[in-house]
């Protein structure tokens, strides 16, 4: 079936552009939740989705990295890539007056999503740049006086290499360690701070295990240490509730691209009242309160703005299905497959990322036995390399389990048949390489691994 | 309800799964589709017209996103 598939994708014009191209209607689909546990996958042919080009493409399991645009955003920006192309900070004509009320409109978007003002939301390009101006700009700005920030072992990279950078210009950096959870842990976090602290930064949802942490319990901490408190919110923004007055947090990043909004830009929030003041990293013509200079590139803008807008309209609805479709990934694969170990807190997490780790089985060989199936064995920045994810070695995985981890990511256009064939090659490919693997042998024989002494030579 | 806003409802539902059917992305038809049904079948019942006003309005400028982005 799938041989003729491929043939038939070869041939070129006749390849059908239609994933299970049944005619118009919608064909009969598995009925939801564990019913059909057996049925996993409906056909061998169910995984291939075949866009433009004819040429078949893996399905799509890795929205932690990014997510497609959604169609209602790319109607949004459309006008603006075309139309009502002015200058948003032109203020002498027309062209610039409507786009800087699209680019407000949008501002006040992103704000509503979060319970903020609008006049406390800084367009940028993107998380990254986000968190780079946070830190950065904190600590340079009250680094007469303060030297010292707090982060965990399992931020984003950019996080981490800009404090990095902090250490360089002579600041102190605590890397607060994680439980096994992947969770910090509170009273640690009471302990890190010191008279010279400037900032707090905590990311919401991790983007490699998902884990949700205590952000509320961290605000009222740093809030009660007068220490401002800024959290990477890129996973999280538009999946979970977020309320940046309830949940006191001073600073906050956002990304356009992981809310099905477009890439290219995201969004800080920087809070008013109490005011909290930056060093603006680009200097140029004083755009955004003067702490982002440059044009702001109004269709992104816009793209953003009706990201957070649809993500606010459709937060439950995504949510309760991203939950249904994790829940049954989960339970098919850990019923089928054992010494699946589940990355990260259980309960404290957002559903739609999940990372496994499969006992005796080479991650990279199960992600290249997975090829028609887009899958990371970690953050995509650092998924060029072999060496196992910092942030399962930081919650005190295993060598050999952090090896074999992959990261399954759900998102709004996730169906259940992708689930479905997703788990079926993933149970099929890991009895597969457990066959051939010596260890797993051993381990059938009952040989503990732990207890062999490998001589090196 | 009344009948003619009856038919109209259905009208609309009929359009818009129709036209969410042409999306040629495999994600987006299927997303489409379900939402456009999850949607309605949770709303069905809602008797206040003027909440039913709305949501009409809401069904139909989703409508003209979805047209205007087929293709």
């Amino acid at each position: 079936m799938l041989l003729w598939r491929r043939l038939a994708a070869l041939r070129g014009e006749r390849a059908p552009r239609r994933f299970r191209a049944g005619g118009p209607r919608p064909g009969p689909r598995p009925g939801p939740g564990p019913g059909s546990g057996s049925g996993s996958g409906s056909g061998s042919g169910s995984g291939r989705t075949i866009d433009g080009g004819g040429a078949p493409r893996p399905l799509y399991m890795d929205v932690q990295a990014t997510t497609p645009l959604d169609p209602r955003v790319l109607d949004s920006m459309l006008p603006y890539l075309t139309a009502y192309y002015g200058n948003p900070h032109s203020r002498t004509h027309a062209y610039g007056w409507e786009s800087e009320a699209a680019m407000e409109k949008a501002r006040r978007q992103v704000a509503d999503l979060i319970g903020a003002d609008s006049r406390e939301i800084i367009f940028t390009s993107g998380a990254t740049e986000s968190n780079n101006m946070a830190i950065k700009g904190v600590a340079r700005f009250y680094k007469s006086r303060k030297k010292h920030i707090i982060t965990t072992q399992t931020e984003h990279k950019c996080v981490l290499d800009s404090c990095r950078s902090l250490e360089t210009e002579g600041f102190r950096i605590t890397y607060l360690p994680v439980k096994k959870n992947g969770l910090i842990d509170l009273k640690e976090l009471e302990a890190a701070f010191q008279p010279d602290t400037s900032l707090v930064s905590v990311m919401t949802v991790n983007n490699e295990i998902g884990v949700k942490q205590p952000i509320h319990d961290i605000g009222e901490i740093c809030r009660a240490h007068k220490v401002f408190f800024h959290t990477d919110a890129a996973q999280a923004i538009g999946k979970i509730p977020m309320d940046v007055n309830n949940m006191k947090i001073d600073l906050m990043s956002i990304s356009g691209h992981k809310i099905y909004g477009p890439k290219g830009v995201g969004a800080l929030y920087v809070r008013r009242r109490p005011r909290v003041r930056l060093e603006p990293l680009q200097s140029g013509g004083g755009q955004e309160r003067g702490l982002r200079s440059g044009t702001v590139p109004t269709p992104l803008a816009v793209g953003l703005g009706a990201a957070c807008d649809v993500a606010q309209q459709e937060m439950e609805y995504d949510h309760k299905r991203i939950s249904q479709l994790a829940e049954r990934l989960v339970t098919k694969i850990m019923s089928e497959v054992p010494d699946v170990v589940m990355n990260g807190d259980q309960k404290h997490r957002y559903p739609g990322c999940i990372n496994l780790s499969f006992a005796y089985v080479e991650g990279e060989s199960l992600l290249m036995a997975l090829k028609d199936v887009a899958l990371s064995s970690g953050s995509a920045c650092t998924s060029a390399s072999l060496e196992p994810s910092y942030v399962l070695r930081a919650i005190g995985t295993d060598e050999d389990l952090a090896h074999s981890s992959i990261r399954f990511g759900i998102g709004r256009f996730t169906t259940e048949e992708e689930v479905d064939y997703t788990v079926q090659k993933c149970i099929q490919h890991v009895k597969r390489l457990r066959e051939m693997s010596p260890l797993w042998e051993m381990v059938q024989d009952g040989i503990d691994l732990k207890s062999i002494k490998w001589t090196q030579h | 309800m009344a009948a003619s806003s009856r038919s109209q409802v259905l009208r609309l539902y009929r359009a818009l799964l129709r036209e969410g059917q042409r999306f040629s992305s495999y994600g987006y038809r299927t997303y489409a589709i379900r939402r456009i049904k999850d949607a309605f079948r949770e709303n069905k019942n809602i008797t206040d017209s003027e909440k039913i006003e709305e949501l009409l309005n809401k069904a139909k400028a989703n409508l003209q996103v979805i047209q205007r982005q087929v293709c």
